[in-house]
């Protein structure tokens, strides 16, 4: 932190020390951009910055400051209905969106603008010292060479900014405002609420969201310890089992697992909850061969469906697992097996003293993927039960057996209670870091990182 | 010691009976949904001897193509809808393959400003979830007429746009190659990008591989977001949107052997391609894991 200020200290120096130090080219470049570059004989550079500027007039005249000036209030004029015509007025979402767009922009316009003037320093000092300027071919040639990074990154920078940031931003606005049901746009209008939602949901048995939230994040968790550790240990399990000296047809018992996976989840689980449900399969047979009276409520007893979803998902997990696990067991080294076994030990002891400790080393950071993987793990809830159960005692159409990600998605679609699922996404957001944070600084394999490269 | 060993190879023996019993035991449960999926594909859904919702036994009492037929007669969009998973997976897995080597490459072989904040900046971006976007993205996409009817370039437009994120296996795999290969050919005067096509794309076959089979397989159980985008035309639905209203919604009751049909339509080309390329699924997966 303090780095960063004593940074910024020194950059604002320095444009003052440019403007001061500079000639008129490097001045006058402090108002029109790439002017500088452009008397220099920079062309491309010189009109790179100045079509920047043109399109960042443009952009304010034409849309920005519309929809900046009022941001602050997300509109106030309501849409009405004169003679059976309807008058929209302001529409709060777009001016959300774009207002945010435009503050991101002014944000990139100065930094162009620093930039700018950095380029006009640079140029001008390397003048003043009897150097010459590269051609404008090797400016651009530059890009599929030493600045080869910025070509290949822009795409997907870009990409990753206008279908993931922008909407991010735009969702966490949204945490802190009324948008929902009643407020929808462009009919309604919806505003800034300030901290309301959060307080709704976080005020502890208050109120009817705060307790859904509750029991929704602890079944949330219990099920992503269950979901990553089950199959975890279950996957070496079977793994050890498969790798076992003497085993024959080893790839045939991998195929079969690995069936699992290369099969559309959709196709499979769809299938294993019908072979669930009170008329499938599963009961069918226990009640013809006389072992059960009545169906066992494998979906519509709360307790039952979660642990069945927990066995359902082991089915799934541990192929993953086994191919992670099949792979790392023969890097362990053999003679620390050999030595072992001369001392007498078990094929127990060997196990936690030798196979345990390694795979946990080396397996850390994929375990706490697999986790927070798991927290979100949204088909294989939604395509077993969609989480039913449905329970009286939840709000927001929550079900028993919903994640935070599946409730998440109900907010949206059926409930289309927005600000809500704002604040769920949140949440999701803050267990997942503090999880993550947590556990990466105490894995020894993060530690001495760079003993790998 | 001649007796030792004899009495451990019995053990070993006894041992293995145990592990092949396991073994033969798992396989039947990891096989079982299969095998009813398959079954359940080929009864018979004329009314006078069997029908077409869910029964309690798993050998149909009469074997039948009907609901292959029915898939294939045109009474519903069964055709298009494949189509359209099958070129959006084919377009997700070119254009996901190109951003990742891309953000890869830059990001293990070149050294520039920003780049470990991008890093991080992107790892956090990663912990929000996925659905959280969804009405915004909605509404980016019927900006650009994307969604209902162009629900299929919309949605490819939107699983390329963001996947440079999923950079982590591909850069681990190319931290492995050996950077004095660069050296020498940037000695020999070799531009980066010369480099990057002619010299690390033709090394990293299995690790385009695996990225190109992984975005492949997305598509195909592509469920939420493609429902929410493509709402309510039915043209542009794709396979999991469309077949599994057969499942859930119960104006569908007895579809219950199509989707199965369906199902096995859909699961056949995919797993007998997965299958092929297992062994770089294998690669990358275990690379993937170890790197973190």
């Amino acid at each position: 932190m303090k780095r960063f200020f004593a940074s910024l200290f020194r950059d604002i120096g320095d444009i003052f020390v440019s403007f001061a130090d500079g000639d008129g080219r490097t001045r006058l470049s402090y108002l029109i951009f790439g002017y500088g570059q452009l008397r220099r004989g920079q062309l491309v550079k010189g009109l790179s910055y100045l079509a920047c500027e043109l399109a960042f007039i443009w952009y304010m005249i034409a849309f920005g400051w519309k929809y900046l000036s009022k941001f602050s209030t997300l509109g106030t004029v309501e849409t009405t209905k004169q003679h059976r015509v309807t008058v929209y007025g302001d529409n709060s979402f777009l001016i959300l969106l774009f207002g945010l767009l435009t503050i991101i922009l002014i944000g990139i316009f100065i930094l162009a603008w620093r930039m700018n003037i950095r380029e006009n320093r640079r140029e001008e000092l390397l003048l003043r010292a009897g150097k010459t300027l590269p051609s404008n071919r090797k400016v651009l040639g530059s890009l599929l060479d030493e600045n080869f990074d910025k070509t290949l990154l822009a795409l997907p920078v870009l990409g990753v900014f206008i279908f993931t940031v922008l909407p991010i931003l735009f969702m966490i606005c949204v945490a802190f405002t009324n948008y929902d049901k009643s407020h929808q746009s462009p009919t309604n209008l919806f505003t800034w609420v300030g901290l309301a939602n959060f307080k709704e949901i976080l005020s502890f048995g208050q109120s009817d969201f705060s307790s859904t939230f509750l029991v929704v994040l602890a079944w949330t968790l219990v099920w992503a310890f269950f979901a990553t550790f089950l199959d975890y240990f279950l996957g070496m399990a079977v793994a050890i089992l498969i790798n076992k000296k003497g085993i024959r047809f080893k790839k045939l018992w991998r195929t079969i697992l690995v069936i699992t996976i290369a099969v559309p989840q959709f196709v499979s689980l769809l299938y294993v909850y019908k072979m669930f449900t009170n008329d499938g399969l599963v009961n069918g047979y226990l009640l013809k061969w006389g072992l059960i009276s009545s169906p066992i409520p494998f979906w519509t007893n709360p307790m039952l469906a979660r642990i069945t979803i927990i066995v359902v998902n082991i089915w799934i997990g541990i192929p993953y697992m086994m191919l992670i696990a099949t792979g790392l067991l023969m890097n362990i080294p053999e003679e620390l097996y050999e030595s072992a076994r001369m001392d007498g030990a078990t094929a127990g002891q060997m196990f936690r003293h030798i196979t345990l400790p390694y795979m946990l080393f080396v397996t850390g950071p994929f375990l706490l993927t697999q986790f927070t993987g798991n927290l979100n793990n949204f088909n294989v809830i939604y395509l077993l039960t969609k989480g039913q159960p449905q329970s009286m005692n939840m709000v927001g159409n929550a079900g028993q057996t919903d994640l935070l990600v599946t409730w998440l998605y109900k907010m949206t679609v059926t409930e289309t209670n927005y600000k809500m699922a704002a604040v769920i996404g949140i949440m999701v957001f803050i267990v997942t870091a503090v999880i993550s944070l947590a556990v990466y600084n105490m894995l020894p394999s993060v530690r001495d990182e760079g003993g790998f490269q | 010691m001649e007796k030792k060993t004899a009495s451990m190879k019995k053990k070993q023996r006894t041992g293995n009976i145990i592990a092949y019993a396991v073994l033969i035991v798992i396989s039947l449960i990891w096989l079982f949904p299969f095998f009813g999926l398959i079954m359940q594909s080929f009864r018979s859904y004329n009314p006078a001897v069997e029908y077409g919702g869910m029964v309690d036994y798993i050998i149909p009492k009469t074997f039948s193509l009907d609901n292959y037929r029915f898939l294939f007669s045109g009474e519903t969009n069964f055709l298009i809808w494949y189509k359209n998973t099958l070129i959006i997976a084919v377009f997700v897995s070119i254009g996901q393959t190109i951003f990742i080597l891309c953000v890869s490459y830059a990001l293990s072989r070149m050294r520039f400003k920003g780049r470990t904040l991008l890093m991080r900046f992107w790892l956090v971006l990663g912990m929000f979830p996925g659905f959280l976007t969804m009405i915004c993205l909605y509404f980016l996409l019927k900006q650009f007429g994307l969604t209902q009817a162009g629900a299929v370039p919309g949605l490819i437009l939107i699983s390329v746009a963001s996947s440079g994120m999923g950079y982590y296996v591909c850069k681990g795999y190319f931290d492995t190659l050996p950077v004095a290969l660069d050296e020498a050919a940037r000695i020999d005067g070799a531009s980066r990008s010369r480099i990057f096509f002619t010299l690390t794309i033709p090394l990293s076959k299995p690790i385009i591989i695996y990225t190109a089979l992984v975005a492949f397989m997305a598509p195909w159980c592509d469920y939420v977001f493609a429902s929410y985008v493509a709402f309510g035309h039915d043209k542009s639905y794709n396979v999991a949107v469309a077949l599994q209203r057969w499942i859930w919604t119960n104006d569908y009751q007895g579809y219950f052997t199509r989707f199965c049909a369906g199902g096995i339509l859909i699961a056949v080309p995919v797993t007998i391609l997965f299958l092929f390329l297992q062994k770089y699924y294998v690669e990358g997966v275990t690379g993937g894991a170890v790197k973190g």
